[in-house]
């Protein structure tokens, strides 16, 4: 009986009691789902367009980060530095594309996603080999991202938010914004829809697939980069953010594997939905259940719906 | 392929009824208020133009999907809804349009597949294998190499059948459904994409399987001459509605049959 | 010439059937054997079977489980070492509350627990499938590694948080603990990894192993023939759960000697992962190529530098090695996807006609 109550209705009156608490766990939850839903993103841009579930894309977003930082070290001006990644980034996807998409063109999804395991590991052993396997400090004040925390007193206390958390809001959301209006209003965007929709069709109409691909690795890339500079920014730059990153597979699920809204409304839910369960729920459990939380509220989903919230119904013709 | 029991259906009564059965997908009404019957020990062919709604009409009797209305009777029972497995219990065997074999399998393991129902060893005997589970397997074994004789497919049982050509991938995954010892054959375009010296063989095979093993088949097909020389009784489909059900001689004189193939005429008296 | 099949006529069904219908397959399948029961223990040294041949049986075990669920039934995963670690817990409590019970028979019982928790995991499979169904596993490493942390009745309530293994013995001879001899262990280990190894064969032979490579290939048409899927799946998940126990329970007890949490974690998962891949997926056989690359590889990694002189920071061979395993699987998985048993049978077909070309 007294568990039922700590379940069901404690964490309720707790909410409640301490509401400017609520809006603070609400906010994390916001900025750390704000995050994961910008690895989701890059997870979706290469699902969309290449079929490939890119099990990299979480190591793209350290290394993105670390050759930044790397740069940087070296004596490269920041912003230099920042120019210098993103060309990095490009040659990554070049490469990707040429000795990892075209020689394994025709196999099977599940190949192509073992592959994208050996780029994880060749990421892995070449960041650290370049850079140090030690965890870094993100530029932040070389790149004018703003620091410091804001206050605002109310809701019966006060509510505190870091500024470079509402920068990377601000910025993900507008990394949303252009990438909206890229796949719907340019030709490379339509292109990329085209190939989303079928490799052979879009041959057919003389879309060049090999291009195509360095095109949205290459994206996926800045997207990493992107996530990278925010999440460093909140914290340092370290492999552990590889495992974390892991966390976008429950948001994927959550918005289904080719669904941009998909990947912002998964992540917001699975960053929310886990900051409040850690903070109300997870003292009952002994603490650190964020580790799994998130997989449990995606599981539960998946037995509701497979295909995700947006997710496009997978349908088996006989 | 097996001996006659008291729970059969006697030759000539109906096996298989299907009665007032509808089925849409989403807004599409793929089937509307079909009735007809199979008699055991019958080949009964079920033809129509494209997208007529034969094959969704197999599915529904395999158990692939379930109708919005109307019941099926099969062997005297009226059948609940039920999965595929259950279909295949209840003793339907089926084939594709587009093949269902299992494509990282020999042609021999394929077939021996067909017999997963028959075999009723446990698993306590599956892991130790030697004793009485290779005395189930090579007792199977010995059926299935029967229906690879009868096949004319002993030439190829080592092969995966990725491998084979698409007339030999066919009759694989005819022998399969034959493992199953079926009550109810049901072919989909059993002799899609065959030439003619195929064609005759798969024919062959048809009236071989049904004479000789008294099995009950129901096929869809293309070919008019095929289905004229096969076939017992035709039901004709279009766009999901039942137009003819009858001996192929008289639906090949059916107008609305006629009609349904060849269109409206335009100004011109029929 | 060696491996020709001239005059081996099979006469019999069962013998057509056999899992090594050729006579030179039979004979290299015992010189194999006895190279590893008795040329081994006699003559290897120390560091030979404490650092190489325990942990690739161990290994091979545990890649011969995921083998049987992702390879052979078509169902990915990414938990195994999570089920490995519930293996070694369960041993480990069952030890504690039964002392005087065997521990061999401990480590064959705490499969079971696994195959239990496996089974639970497994239940998902019935509506989500693929990728989804990945990481649904996920979700099972992540829980059941909080788990191995979290809850220190498992760990008996150490202080350091790790299982701490308590000796234990057969007839008179030590088999856990600091005093049980390499030997001792590598046989124990080669014992049980060889009976289950032919379990494994006797079901991947026989009509279970066709239903499941039925479900892998296409689970529609395996639920035409009669085959009940969630049934197929979870015997999967458990048969494969047990191998996984007990490897993991082996490794705590028969080569670590204790453990922390953190040898279940997932980057572990992955590495058993890759063993199957670069093996061959759905090949017994393939599990112990994959085990013996992906383990035996940095091992030589590191003995190589040395060997030529060159000093290289261990932290500098550790990044290498990651670098070399990533290359090494796209490479894998760009020349021959089907991996390692693959090869290995292409390398048999061209000794066939050896020394002709084709």
């Amino acid at each position: 009986m007294h568990l039922l109550y700590q379940i069901f209705v404690d964490p309720f009156v707790q909410m409640g009691a301490a509401p400017d608490l609520f809006a603070q766990t609400l906010w994390d939850g916001l900025v750390a789902g704000v995050l994961y839903a910008l690895i989701a993103l890059g997870f979706v841009l290469i699902f969309k367009a290449s079929g490939v579930f890119n099990f990299a894309q979480g190591i793209m977003v350290v290394f993105a980060a670390l050759t930044l930082v790397g740069l940087h070290e070296h004596g490269v001006p920041a912003f230099l530095a920042l120019g210098l990644t993103i060309v990095v980034m490009f040659v990554l996807a070049f490469g990707v594309e040429r000795l990892m998409l075209r020689p394994l063109v025709n196999q099977s999804d599940v190949i192509l996603f073992m592959a994208t395991f050996g780029l994880t590991y060749i990421l892995i052993g070449f960041g650290q080999l370049l850079f140090g396997g030690d965890p870094k400090v993100m530029i932040a004040n070389e790149l004018y991202l703003p620091s410091g925390e804001m206050r605002f007193k109310g809701l019966g206390g006060f509510v505190s938010f870091q500024k470079i958390d509402i920068a990377a809001v601000i910025i993900a959301s507008l990394m949303v914004a252009v990438l909206a209006v890229f796949f719907q209003r340019t030709r490379i965007g339509r292109a990329l829809r085209a190939v989303a929709d079928s490799h052979q069709a879009a041959l057919s109409v003389g879309i060049s697939l090999e291009q195509i691909w360095v095109i949205v690795w290459f994206a996926a890339g800045v997207v990493a980069l992107t996530t990278g500079i925010m999440w460093g920014a909140r914290s340092e730059v370290s492999f552990s953010l590889q495992i974390i990153a892991l966390k976008a597979l429950p948001v994927l699920i959550l918005g289904g594997l080719t669904s941009i809204p998909g990947a912002i409304v998964g992540g917001l839910i699975i960053g929310i939905g886990e900051k409040l369960g850690e903070f109300y729920w997870g003292p009952l459990l002994g603490g650190g259940i964020e580790t799994w939380f998130a997989y449990v509220i995606a599981l539960g989903f998946l037995v509701f719906r497979p295909q995700g919230l947006f997710g496009e119904k997978i349908i088996e013709r006989i | 392929m097996r001996a006659p029991s008291a729970g059969d259906t006697a030759l000539g009564e109906v096996l298989l009824a299907v009665e007032d059965v509808s089925l849409s997908f989403g807004g599409v009404r793929a089937l509307t208020g079909v009735s007809f019957d199979i008699r055991k020990g019958e080949i009964r062919a079920i033809i129509g133009p494209n997208g007529a709604g034969k094959t969704s009409m197999l599915n529904v009797v395999n158990g692939f999907y379930q109708p919005q209305s109307g019941r099926i009777t099969f062997k005297g029972e009226v059948r609940k809804a039920m999965r595929p497995y259950a279909a295949a219990r209840g003793g339907i065997a089926r084939t594709f349009q587009n093949l269902a074999l299992f494509r990282g399998m020999t042609t021999l393991d394929n077939i021996l597949a067909g017999r997963a129902l028959k075999m009723r060893r446990g698993f306590f005997w599956q892991l130790i294998r030697h004793g009485p589970a290779l005395a189930e397997e090579v007792e199977h074994r010995r059926r299935v190499e029967e229906i690879i004789d009868f096949l004319e497919i002993a030439a190829i049982r080592k092969i995966p059948v990725g491998r084979l050509p698409y007339g030999l991938q066919k009759r694989v995954e005819l022998g399969r459904a034959l493992a199953m010892e079926p009550d109810l054959l049901l072919l989909d375009e059993p002799m899609a994409g065959m030439n003619l010296e195929e064609k005759e063989d798969m024919s062959r095979f048809i009236i071989d399987v049904n004479q000789q093993y008294g099995t009950t088949i129901a096929l869809i097909e293309h070919d008019m001459g095929v289905v004229m020389d096969l076939s017992d009784r035709v039901v004709v489909l279009d766009y999901g509605r039942k137009i003819a059900d009858a001996a192929p001689d008289n639906v090949k004189k059916d107008e609305n049959v006629i009609r349904a193939y060849l269109g409206q005429p335009h100004g011109v008296s029929v | 010439m060696l491996y020709r099949e001239v005059g081996q006529y099979k006469t019999s069904y069962a013998a057509d059937m056999a899992v090594f219908p050729i006579l030179q397959d039979r004979i290299g399948l015992g010189v194999i054997l006895l190279v590893a029961f008795v040329g081994i223990p006699l003559l290897g040294n120390d560091f030979l079977l404490q650092a190489v041949m325990i942990p690739f049986l161990i290994f091979s075990l545990a890649a011969i489980g995921l083998n049987l669920l992702t390879g052979y039934t078509g169902l990915l995963s990414l938990g195994t070492a999570a089920f490995m670690g519930v293996g070694a817990y369960a041993c480990l409590k069952l030890t504690t509350y039964f002392p005087q019970v065997n521990i061999i028979v401990w480590i064959i019982v705490s499969g079971f627990f696994s195959a239990a928790v496996g089974v639970l995991f497994g239940l998902p499979s019935l509506r989500i499938k693929g990728f989804y169904l990945a990481v649904a596993t996920l979700a099972a490493q992540f829980f059941l590694e909080w788990c191995f942390i979290r809850i220190p009745w498992l760990f008996n309530y150490a202080i350091s948080g790790a299982i701490e293994v308590p000796k234990r013995t057969l007839a008179g001879m030590a088999l856990t603990g600091p005093t049980a001899t390499s030997q001792t262990r590598y046989l124990v280990v080669l014992c049980i990894v060889v009976l289950l190894t032919w379990v494994a064969s006797n079901l991947v032979h026989g009509r279970i192993g066709r239903m499941w490579m039925s479900v892998r290939d296409m689970d529609l048409a395996a639920e035409l023939i009669g085959i009940r899927l969630l049934r197929a799946k979870l015997l999967a998940f458990a048969v494969s759960s047990f191998y996984c126990g007990v490897a993991g329970a082996m490794l705590v007890f028969l080569w670590y000697g204790g453990a922390e949490a953190n040898v279940f974690a997932i980057d572990q998962s992955f590495l058993i992962l890759f063993m199957v891949i670069i093996g061959g997926l759905g090949t017994l056989i393939g599990s112990f190529f994959g085990a013996a690359l992906i383990y035996i590889l940095p091992i030589v990694l590191r003995l190589v530098p040395e060997a030529l002189g060159l000093p290289l920071y261990p932290a500098t061979v550790e990044h290498l090695q990651f670098l070399i395993l990533g290359v090494l699987i796209i490479v894998f998985l760009v020349v021959e996807p089907s991996g390692l048993a693959r090869l290995w049978q292409i390398a048999k077909q061209k000794l066939r006609v050896w020394p002709f070309p084709y």
